[in-house]
């Protein structure tokens, strides 16, 4: 396995630049003498099977920025393991050098200075150009779309998810599971599923009413490649009805469900699988319990949590590959499958740099024809943003600190809640905020920014239970995203104690008091769960509140007091 | 002996603990009387029993779960955070196919389920499951 050597080709390679086309800022790039196409998409082809991972796109058709997170926690057995590193200790372990095109794509620090330099990451047109690459070197290689695709933009939005199934199918995906494109709800979901030119894999999804496995979900596929039979089965998100408003979808059941899957490794074997594959939503640290739990899995196809790896990591005999998330990175990993066994693999994570990879033509103009209904809307200008607005990190990121500072003041509350999601790109000091950026970052089918009476002990029971749902030592109680961003409340949290005592120290910051239990406060949100939400869309307050702003002042804030990390 | 304060301050917590348990905290709780009566006193054993349940539940009204003991006469489900735990209790005659049910069960809350099952050798096996109950939120 020479992963890590082929990844740092992209940092070491000096010298020569190949190409001479008139996209995209080349000459910056040539200045700093880094970085060309063919080091990004160099791999020595090996085995006979060639597997291609996106995942979690969230309907970013663009390039963009997208910072990676400086906080991101790891509990119990998982504390201090990879994804759970971040900054010099990730850049450490994997040996990447300060500055270098991998540090800047894979960890955080100086974000906004080496944005200039190596400018947007992702672009589906650019991923066209990696999957062409690799399908010419390997006609047959599996394409495998993690999910959380169907969502996330303002496109996205106004088509039902349209946009993003149109460029999809130029891609010719062969398989893909789900998470949030759920929430475009079960109609709509069924619709296009039924019209996918290909597998909509998941076997934890469940007719709820039966808990038997849903029809029109299948939860394998098999492929004949390179003379062997590759199984492909999909496992989605399994805490959708929990997580997201399970009343968008109630014709379904998900979790889990590792006893199911141990049964479908168990039967695609029976049925002469040579090497068994599942394209996964669970999130890693889900991933990497299942595989200690379920045998006989080659490689887990790693979505949901957003996590960047440049190795796979290996539980068992099993290899888990983390793609990361927004567009920024496709995996490619072959394959030695050989007597019915896997004998080897190869894996490369590509960042795609969207001044360095060149678009495909046919799929820009196909994403064009996507936005130009919504062109004007798109492109307007409400803001701009005097520091960088990033959402990544456990606790707080400065786009999520705006958007509850919008709440604040356009709902006149005493506390913000916005949702701890893990999506939404950046956006640069000097960048302007149009109507698309907003969008990128609130963009939801269940956005109203409600406004409503909460005591202080209830605030106190919402912030223990998502704090459980991500700090729970047992992954499989964890659902993967962030903790809920809080406005205008301060609070202590010992991420090492169990539920009900690792929230402490919640303080009103406009007056510094302590919050009182039994003491009502306004409390303004967005993306509850409950069916019947009201109130005005996200996206409509945070412009209101930018327009309001003119140039937006961005502070770093340490209003959450992290103990135990 | 000495306590330190920390100490005097823990056995303080304990004992309220205690004092607010509803039959004293020697006194045996609904769940074990339960056991009791069903194994005999008996020991129980692990293995040969599969207790399938969601880890987090979807909707805490209707929880569905499963049970399979192969060679079982019966299997006692409980839910050992409801107020009355007793949830089911499944006989399998000697013509059964399979030693195995399923349903869907009420939560209060986060809690563990336990099942225990009488094997035919008369022996005793138990399985248990944390399932949670949660007020939903947002994944990434």
């Amino acid at each position: 396995m020479i992963s890590r050597r082929d990844f740092l080709q992209v940092s070491m390679a000096a010298s020569a630049m190949l190409g001479t086309s008139g996209f995209g800022n080349w000459a910056r790039l040539a200045a700093q003498q880094s970085l060309t196409q063919d080091q990004l998409l160099q791999f020595d082809t090996f085995g006979n099977i060639s597997l291609i991972h996106v995942t979690d796109i969230h309907g970013q058709l663009k390039p963009v920025y997208f910072r990676e997170p400086s906080v991101n926690l790891g509990v119990g057995a998982n504390k201090g393991q990879v994804p759970h590193i971040t900054g010099a200790d990730f850049r450490r372990a994997y040996g990447i050098a300060d500055g270098s095109p991998s540090a800047y794509a894979l960890t955080y620090d100086d974000f906004s200075a080496l944005a200039q330099g190596y400018g947007r990451v992702g672009g589906l047109d650019r991923v066209s150009t990696v999957i062409n690459a690799i399908r010419a070197e390997r006609p047959d290689a599996l394409l495998l779309d993690g999910g959380d695709t169907w969502h996330g933009s303002y496109t996205c939005y106004h088509t039902e998810g349209q946009d993003m199934v149109n460029v999809m199918n130029a891609l010719k995906p062969d398989a893909m599971t789900f998470h949030w494109e759920f929430t475009l709800g079960s109609e709509r979901v069924n619709e296009i599923v039924q019209g996918l030119p290909f597998a909509a894999l998941g076997q934890n999804i469940f007719d709820a009413e039966w808990d038997e496995p849903a029809e029109l979900f299948k939860p394998y596929r098999f492929f004949e490649r390179g003379g062997a039979r590759v199984a492909v089965i999909g496992q989605a998100f399994p805490y959708m009805p929990i997580a997201n408003p399970g009343w968008m979808f109630p014709e379904y059941s998900f979790g889990i469900r590792d006893e199911n899957m141990q049964a479908m490794v168990d039967e695609v074997r029976g049925m002469g699988a040579d090497v068994v594959v599942v394209l996964s939503h669970n999130g890693f640290d889900v991933d990497k319990k299942m595989a200690g739990i379920v045998s006989g899995i080659d490689v887990i196809l790693s979505g949901h949590t957003h996590d960047a790896l440049p190795e796979p990591v290996l539980v068992g005999q099993t290899h888990i590959i983390a793609s990361g998330s927004n567009g920024k990175f496709v995996s490619r990993v072959d394959l030695d499958v050989r007597d019915g066994r896997m004998m080897g693999l190869r894996h490369k994570l590509i960042p795609i740099f969207s001044d360095v990879i060149a678009p495909d033509p046919a799929v820009s103009a196909l994403i064009d024809a996507q936005r130009a209904p919504y062109a004007a809307q798109l492109s307007e200008v409400i803001g701009q943003a005097d520091g960088l607005l990033y959402r990544r990190g456990n606790f707080n990121g400065t786009w999520d600190d705006l958007i509850c500072d919008a709440l604040l003041s356009e709902r006149e509350a005493d506390i913000a809640m916005s949702p701890g999601v893990r999506w939404g790109p950046s956006i640069v000091p000097g960048q302007d905020i149009t109507r698309e950026d907003i969008w990128n970052v609130t963009s939801m089918s269940y956005g109203a920014a409600y406004r409503t009476d909460m005591t202080g002990e209830f605030i106190k029971v919402i912030l223990e239970d998502v704090a459980d749902n991500i700090f729970n030592p047992d992954p499989y109680y964890q659902q993967g995203g962030d903790m809920v961003r809080i406005g205008g409340m301060g609070y202590r949290i010992d991420i090492t104690k169990p539920q009900g005592a690792r929230i402490s120290d919640m303080t009103l910051l406009r007056t510094g008091e302590a919050i009182d239990p039994a003491k009502t406060y306004v409390v303004a949100g967005w993306a509850s769960v409950n069916e019947g939400t009201e109130g005005p869309q996200i996206w409509d307050v945070v412009e209101t509140h930018i327009r309001k702003q003119g140039t937006v002042a961005v502070t770093p804030r340490d209003t959450v007091n992290v103990v135990g990390a | 002996m000495e306590f330190t304060r920390r100490e005097t301050l823990a056995i303080g917590a304990g004992a309220a603990v205690a004092a607010s348990l509803p039959i004293g905290a020697m006194a045996a709780t609904p769940a074990d009387e339960a056991i009791a009566a069903f194994t005999g006193g008996a020991q129980m054993g692990e293995g040969g029993l599969t207790l399938t349940a969601p880890e987090i539940a979807e909707n805490g009204n209707t929880v569905p779960i499963e049970v399979s003991a192969p060679g079982a006469e019966a299997i006692m489900v409980l839910a050992l955070g409801n107020p009355t735990p007793g949830v089911a209790r499944f006989r399998f005659g000697p013509n059964a196919a399979a030693q195995a049910a399923s349903t869907r069960i009420r939560l209060a809350g986060t809690q563990d389920v336990l099942a225990v099952a009488r094997m035919g050798d008369g022996s005793f096996v138990k399985a248990s499951a944390t399932v949670k109950v949660t007020i939903g939120g947002c994944g990434g």
